[in-house]
């Protein structure tokens, strides 16, 4: 049983193994409201409910979710829509929760999306490394075609939706959605300039409205109950629920529903169980790899919100806090976050090509103890140089982390640099550069 | 055909080094899209992609999955094995090399028949990701069958430190169940079943750490806004 500070809404029934099955999912109500949609509702409403709810895109940047589907041209050309599934960043880890445990929640949320978006091809691209989790949506999509839900003429209303769940094969860029885009048509995964944005000119030249999983669970339940009943839960700006990956130093790490606006206190400590006994928490990360990281000062008695977390220089990102305790050696952990945005940069943009590559290598020499303290305004520097001038945030993903580290934790740096690594657990310590497939140079 | 055709290979004035053509002009007439009769594409394989292809409002959308299929029929993606898929797609081989080598689960060079990834980012690292990629190494060593890599983030941050073992996630892991994982892996038993995510009950729904419901310690209340 759920205990008092999460609130499931997404999640609920999701203990039940049965809920994954069309039957089980039934027997909750599921297919209610993609019935009363596809019979009695017009696009317009579908699209006042979404709007007015306020749902915010939960895949990372927060953009209203009604608003995005409403920027797509009217007319007769093929419209698609694409479900976000490639959940990549160090951290997040919803998705594949939802989608393992509820996946006709979200194939019945992007239907009902699809009537809003009047978009007549659906795809679900889902990170090839999530293959138990395409299994059970390459099931549930079959089943809810069996069932009429999907295919043509559904339910006798005269419209269509084909929905294809498409893997990916692993490369982080394709949960950038003009890079899923090129992916999807078959292409490396690239991003491409915006604008057009893909409202406007998306999957194969045609209008296109990408949502993340979570967004799209959400849809089902707004349109059954109503933008109120969504307002109802959260925070004014954020309204509504928002499943948390909580990982790293924490006791009990795992995905938790709860409304936004809940404190940060009570999901690391309430909710995870906190670091260990006899350990405090340092520092984490509010969104993701990608967001800012707070100080315990800074961050720990702050509501978990959209708003709140833009206020003190961060952001929720996708909704995954991690946790370092007082063992962690954030010039560590900055090398690590440094690594992977090396590693998954496509290179096409020169700034997030080689400000990743000489950051990793100038905080390898920093963790060696072979920097000066000059190279740590040189690393600053050259994160301000990459953000803001690359085709997509990959970059800027990297440069507001470790931007944030080496400002808010320089004496820990400089100790670092000054030969004090020995005073680390040694076992943080890396010896070399770790073995990841293709990050050689 | 020189590679400087259609870059100015008329002008007189550029100096062109017939060395830069040793060994690079096409056996064939073109480089381009093999026929499927050439490629002994078989049967099984063929259709798969063809019924790839007809998921799709375009058959380029088809290129990861068929280079899956690839996969899956050959252990990695081979050179034959792309020139087949090329036929059949009606695309160039180049062009799929070129997605293969894109994606870190594309393989390009053979690879063993079992594939572990340990995840070795932020929150596995923390719990020991490192220490179990080298316990999975050590367990595999000399064993070309398997193939064992570090991996960036694979979004199971929740069971660190993990491993994704032939794309079953398991985890939290100890570094003695590399070994332990291994040789149920060679002996085509059931990996670790205790530690399989496909059977973890939700976060919440497991006892907190102290064995108590943590929220009871929690002073926090949500707003109370009646029933219903």
């Amino acid at each position: 049983m759920a205990h008092g500070l999460e609130t499931r809404v997404l999640l609920e029934h999701a203990e039940d193994p049965g809920l994954r099955t069309l039957d089980g999912y039934k027997g909750y109500g599921g297919y209610a409201t993609l019935e009363k949609a596809y019979r009695e509702m017009e696009q317009d409403e579908v699209l006042k409910e979404l709007e007015d709810s306020g749902l915010r895109g939960r895949g990372g940047a927060g953009f209203s979710m009604g608003k995005k589907a409403s920027f797509l041209p009217r007319g007769e050309m093929a419209k698609y829509l694409c479900c976000n599934a490639d959940e990549s960043e160090p951290g997040a880890f919803k998705d594949r929760e939802l989608m393992q445990r509820n996946p006709h929640q979200l194939i019945e949320g992007i239907a009902i999306a699809a009537l809003a978006a009047d978009a007549g091809h659906a795809f679900i691209f889902i990170r090839g490394e999530y293959d138990l989790q395409a299994d059970i949506l390459d099931a549930a999509v079959a089943e809810a075609y069996e069932a009429g839900y999907l295919g043509e003429n559904i339910l006798g209303t005269h419209r269509d939706l084909e929905l294809v769940v498409h893997r990916g094969a692993g490369a982080y860029i394709c949960g950038e959605e003009t890079a899923l885009l090129d992916a999807l048509e078959g292409k490396r995964g690239n991003p491409r300039l915006k604008p057009p944005f893909p409202a406007v000119q998306g999957l194969y030249g045609g209008p296109t409205l990408i949502n993340n999983v979570e967004t799209l669970s959400n849809v089902p339940r707004i349109v059954a109950n109503g933008a109120e009943w969504f307002k109802g839960f959260g925070t004014e700006q954020s309204p509504g629920t928002k499943v948390v990956s909580i990982s790293g130093g924490v006791r009990r790490p795992g995905n938790y529903e709860v409304e936004l606006g809940v404190p940060t206190r009570e999901l690391i400590y309430g909710l995870a169980g906190g670091p260990e006994p006899g350990h405090e928490v340092k520092a984490f990360y509010p969104g993701g790899s990608s967001s800012p990281v707070l100080t315990a000062e800074e961050g720990m008695d702050l509501p978990y919100s959209f708003e709140a977390m833009a206020e003190a220089g961060s952001m929720l990102g996708s909704g995954s806090i991690i946790v370092a305790d007082d063992r962690v050696s954030i010039p560590h952990m900055a090398l690590r976050t440094a690594r992977f945005y090396h590693h998954e940069s496509c290179g096409k943009c020169t700034p997030c090509r080689e400000g990743t590559n000489w950051t990793v290598k100038m905080l390898e020499r920093v963790v060696r103890g072979e920097a000066t303290p000059m190279d740590l305004d040189i690393i600053s520097s050259v994160q301000e140089n990459i953000m803001g001038h690359c085709l997509c945030v990959l970059g800027d993903s990297m440069a507001m982390p470790v931007s944030a580290m080496v400002r808010k934790f320089r004496p820990e740096f400089e100790q670092v640099i000054a030969g004090a690594a020995e005073t680390l657990d040694p076992h943080l310590v890396v010896q070399g550069p770790p073995e990841t497939l293709g990050a050689s140079i | 055909m020189s590679p400087v055709d259609g870059a100015g290979a008329g002008n007189p004035n550029l100096p062109v080094d017939p060395a830069v053509d040793e060994g690079r002009v096409p056996e064939r007439a073109s480089e381009g899209i093999p026929e499927i009769h050439e490629v002994g594409c078989p049967e099984e394989l063929r259709e798969r992609i063809e019924l790839l292809m007809s998921r799709y409002p375009d058959r380029h959308s088809a290129s990861i999955p068929a280079l899956w299929a690839v996969q899956e029929r050959y252990g990695w993606c081979t050179p034959e094995g792309i020139r087949q898929a090329a036929a059949v797609m009606r695309v160039t081989p180049a062009y799929l090399e070129s997605v293969a080598s894109f994606y870190d689960l594309l393989h390009t060079e053979a690879v063993g028949s079992h594939r572990i990834e340990v995840c070795t980012n932020i929150s596995c690292w923390m719990r020991g990701g490192d220490e179990l990629l080298d316990a999975f190494k050590a367990a595999a060593e000399g064993d070309a069958d398997l193939f064992v890599t570090g991996f960036e983030c694979l979004g199971a941050c929740d069971i660190a430190p993990m491993a994704s073992i032939d794309q079953r996630y398991f985890g939290p892991l100890e570094a003695a169940e590399a070994g332990i994982a291994i040789e149920q892996l060679k002996a085509g038993a059931d990996v670790l079943p205790a530690k399989s995510l496909a059977t973890r009950p939700l976060a919440g729904d497991t006892p907190g750490p102290t064995g108590r419901n943590v929220a009871s310690e929690s002073t926090y209340r949500p707003i109370d806004r009646g029933e219903g």
